[in-house]
């Protein structure tokens, strides 16, 4: 429990007000986090502003979902570092919702509370042999070769010559073109050490991208889908016979509020007609939908089903034909969606993998907590790229500020009480200084190597260099 | 190759793009808006956020648009950052329909 001075209610003033900040948690420290907090310290609101996070690093996402040869992408983090050195916010690293501290402590200490934990569990597929050995989903391979804590022991097959990766949004193409490059390609990028290693080994030499829909339907970015066409050991492929449009594809495709769709469709045609230079291909396919992974211990083959569109333009649904067919791998990475995780004591949608809102207000707040927000992913599924979290948290933000009137008008103690309490507990927290430590000495590490950082994959270690202490 | 803000933009600056931006590497004026070249990591989640399509990656632009390019270096370094939506100029949402991209 917070001590009782802390809490002592004295008559106030209006929450947000120099003698009475506005002091707000924020839990977890992707995007969405940030822009949050970007948001509270921009409003005419005095405010205080604590981002918790699981892990002793910061930046979630633009850390270990952005590929490691984006490195352009990754560069908002130094916007983020710029939000963070605000002397109004706290960067609280390697605590953990409902292990190092409840919703109950928050409520204590805090205003109110941003959940901002993004999405960071995959969607299933539901086939038989899902879970079968050199089945894993994007999440575990994406999480691995950015040096995650979490998945920095799994290991992965890279014997046989061919992987297949289901999905085709712009994370499956992140995937293909990590499975895709050489070694040398990737030397001098963020990846994580024991993912080069690994893939310098790969004997892949044929990509699959599957996707249940036809070319207009598909999610790319077409920077992302170019590139593809750009790689120095991999030619692209399409099936020149997925190409041929129906009435509602031409009609999807002329959409002039849909521009991606007709650059997208002109990327493919010109894959279509691609001569195999290169020793590696990746294979785009259409109108396939997974129905069974298939091997005696480990993954041998996939089976699939052809689909067709059935539907008004703009509403098609791929259906299946009973036309089946089946493609031999060793590897599969299944990227079909992300869900978020369930926090203990708030109301989640399993359906949809996010935490129920109306504009960013959760829908909950027993008696006697405090109100709970929700910003980015956890709010409104995964879409959108980084930056459609700033309008997102933007907007949770005004929800929150909208709603100041409506809280108990008492002064909250906010990080000191916090940090009190976490310190009682035992827990090792990790400032934003202790970030800095941890960040200048991935920079070192990475020097004579050629690549802007070597990441620390342990939490031990990230533990041990944040102290500063050689 | 770094995005640019295009013709559409003149006289209607909508500004829901400053809004996603990650590395606030939006300018305006009066009239438009800007992209700062060295600032935009080319991530594209402004391109939806256009309500009138004004918004392209360099390479996809045609030839009577390449000029967008040097205006957008150009002007970017001469006018501020804007980082919060802006009332859209008079006669916008006109201009929007005009261009086929009005509300459905």
């Amino acid at each position: 429990m917070v001590p009782a001075r802390h809490i002592e209610p004295v008559a106030v003033n209006a929450i947000g007000s120099a003698d009475n900040p506005l002091r707000v948690a924020i839990i977890g420290s992707g995007p969405s986090g940030f822009y949050a907090a970007e948001a509270l310290l921009q409003s005419e609101h005095t405010s205080e502003v604590d981002i918790l996070e699981r892990l002793p690093v910061p930046y979630g996402l633009v850390r270990y979902g952005v590929a490691p040869d984006h490195p352009r992408l990754k560069d908002v983090a130094n916007t983020y570092a710029e939000i963070a050195r605000d002397p109004r916010l706290s960067f609280i690293g390697n605590v953990t919702f409902g292990k190092d501290f409840t919703l109950r402590d928050l409520a204590d200490c805090y205003h109110a509370v941003i959940l901002a934990t993004g999405a960071a569990t995959d969607r299933k597929l539901g086939i038989p042999g899902e879970d079968i050995q050199g089945s894993h989903a994007a999440t575990s391979f994406v999480g691995w070769y950015n040096g995650h804590p979490d998945y920095r022991d799994l290991v992965l097959d890279f014997s046989g010559d061919s992987a297949i990766i289901i999905g085709q949004g712009n994370v499956a193409i992140d995937v293909c073109r990590i499975l895709a490059k050489s070694s040398d390609e990737l030397r001098k990028t963020d990846i994580a050490a024991h993912a080069l290693d690994a893939l310098a080994e790969s004997r892949i030499r044929e990509i699959h991208l599957i996707g249940r829909r036809g070319p207009v339907q598909s999610r790319f970015t077409t920077k992302e889908l170019r590139e593809l066409g750009q790689l120095s050991e991999c030619d692209p492929f399409v099936d020149p016979n997925d190409l041929p449009l129906s009435d509602a594809c031409q009609s999807e495709l002329a959409d002039v509020r849909e521009p991606t769709r007709a650059r997208n469709f002109d990327v493919f045609r010109s894959f279509a007609s691609r001569q195999r230079e290169k020793p590696k291909c990746c294979r785009i396919h259409f109108f396939l939908s997974p129905r069974e992974a298939r091997g005696e211990h480990k993954l041998e083959e996939l089976v699939l089903e052809r689909t067709r569109l059935v539907g008004a333009a703009g509403r098609q649904e791929a259906i299946g034909t009973g036309q089946m067919l089946s493609i031999r791998a060793g590897l599969m990475i299944r990227s079909v969606g992300y869900s978020g995780r369930a926090l203990e004591g708030i109301p989640f949608d399993d359906a949809r993998g996010t935490i129920p809102n109306k504009n960013g207000r959760a829908e909950m707040t027993p008696a006697g907590e405090c109100p709970v927000y929700v910003a980015g992913w956890i709010k409104r599924g995964p879409t959108g790229i980084i930056g459609t979290n700033r309008a997102d948290s933007m907007a949770t933000v005004a929800t929150l500020l909208a709603d100041l009137p409506t809280f108990r008008s008492q002064q909250k103690p906010g990080r000191e009480a916090f940090a009190f309490l976490l310190a009682q507990r035992a827990t090792r927290l990790v400032s934003f200084q202790g970030w800095e430590m941890i960040d200048q000495a991935e920079k070192v590490r990475g020097t004579p190597l050629g690549k802007p950082r070597e990441k620390f994959t342990r939490i031990s270690e990230m533990l041990a260099v944040s102290t500063g202490r050689p | 190759m770094p995005h640019v803000v295009t013709g559409n933009c003149s006289d209607c600056r909508f500004t829901d793009c400053v809004l996603v931006c990650p590395v606030a590497c939006f300018h305006g004026d009066d009239h438009r808006m800007y992209i700062d070249p060295i600032a935009c990591v080319d991530c594209a989640a402004c391109v939806p956020a256009c309500p009138v399509h004004a918004i392209s990656e360099s390479a996809d632009l045609s030839q009577d648009q390449q000029m967008w390019i040097q205006i957008n270096a150009d002007k970017s370094g001469s006018t501020p950052v804007i980082r919060s939506k802006q009332t859209p100029l008079a006669g916008a949402e006109e201009r929007r329909a005009a261009l086929g991209y009005g509300p459905s």
